[in-house]
């Protein structure tokens, strides 16, 4: 015998554990990826091929490091859930649960990287 | 209910290529997230670019000049659409959470407009660097 009604334990749960929290923030990111792609493709392939003193010179900008720190973020971070959703599909179990932790740690190594060569560029 | 069968339930099977035809709905929304995962492994390939920037000319050479070889083109080139594929993608399913254009010839549409789309953006991020 249950003390928890049926709706006490669906409280905030479902199958995703979060309810629909995931799919909201993934909509939310998708808007967000909607402008800030466009953004960063021109930002970027402007800073992109010349020589290292150009391209210290453009990314030092601040319309230019900023954009690509977004991106290197916002981006990032949104891929990276892009990948753990399909992990989450295809792969299970053990395999499933450190392949998850396998591409946070990947996406997340990228993003400090990535601000730490933007912060010594642009500062 | 909500204690029957609790991890006993039947999977779904693994429908590709077995038991189902690929259409242009669901073949624009792998697309989606096999552009994703393309672009998350490209994102190395920029970032070491860029800590190669910010740490010596050597290094900026040697990477600058892999990206800008004409494999390094190829990939970037590849990176880019996948890149905008993946946002049109992810825009799609906005405007269909959202509750437009749910309609299967409009969807088959979407889909479409999405290879168009992420090509023509290509062609356009080629003519602007």
């Amino acid at each position: 015998m249950r003390y928890l009604t049926d709706r006490k334990r669906a409280l905030g749960l479902g199958s995703a554990r979060t309810g629909t929290d995931q799919h909201w923030q993934m909509l939310v990111r998708s808007i967000v990826m909607g402008v800030l792609v466009p953004l960063f493709v021109f930002t970027f392939a402007a800073g992109f091929g010349g020589t290292r003193a150009e391209v210290l010179a453009y990314f030092s900008h601040p319309c230019a490091a900023i954009v690509t720190g977004l991106m290197l973020v916002v981006g990032l971070v949104h891929l990276m859930h892009e990948a753990n959703e399909a992990v989450e599909d295809y792969i299970h179990g053990v395999a499933g649960k450190l392949s998850l932790v396998a591409v946070k740690a990947f996406a997340f190594t990228l993003i400090a990287i990535g601000l730490f060569a933007l912060v010594k560029i642009a500062l | 209910m909500a204690d029957v069968n609790r991890g006993n339930r039947p999977l779904s099977p693994f429908m590709l290529g077995q038991y189902y035809r690929l259409q242009m709905t669901s073949f624009s929304s792998i697309m989606v997230r096999i552009s994703g995962i393309l672009v998350l492994g490209l994102a190395l390939l920029v970032v070491c670019w860029l800590l190669a920037a910010a740490t010596s000319d050597s290094a900026f050479a040697l990477v600058d000049g892999v990206l800008r070889s004409w494999i390094g083109d190829v990939v970037m080139t590849g990176g880019v659409w996948a890149l905008w594929y993946h946002t049109l993608g992810r825009l799609r399913h906005v405007v269909w959470d959202l509750g437009y254009c749910l309609d299967v010839r409009v969807a088959e549409k979407l889909g479409l407009g999405m290879f168009v789309g992420a090509t023509l953006l290509t062609i356009v991020t080629l003519i602007a660097v």
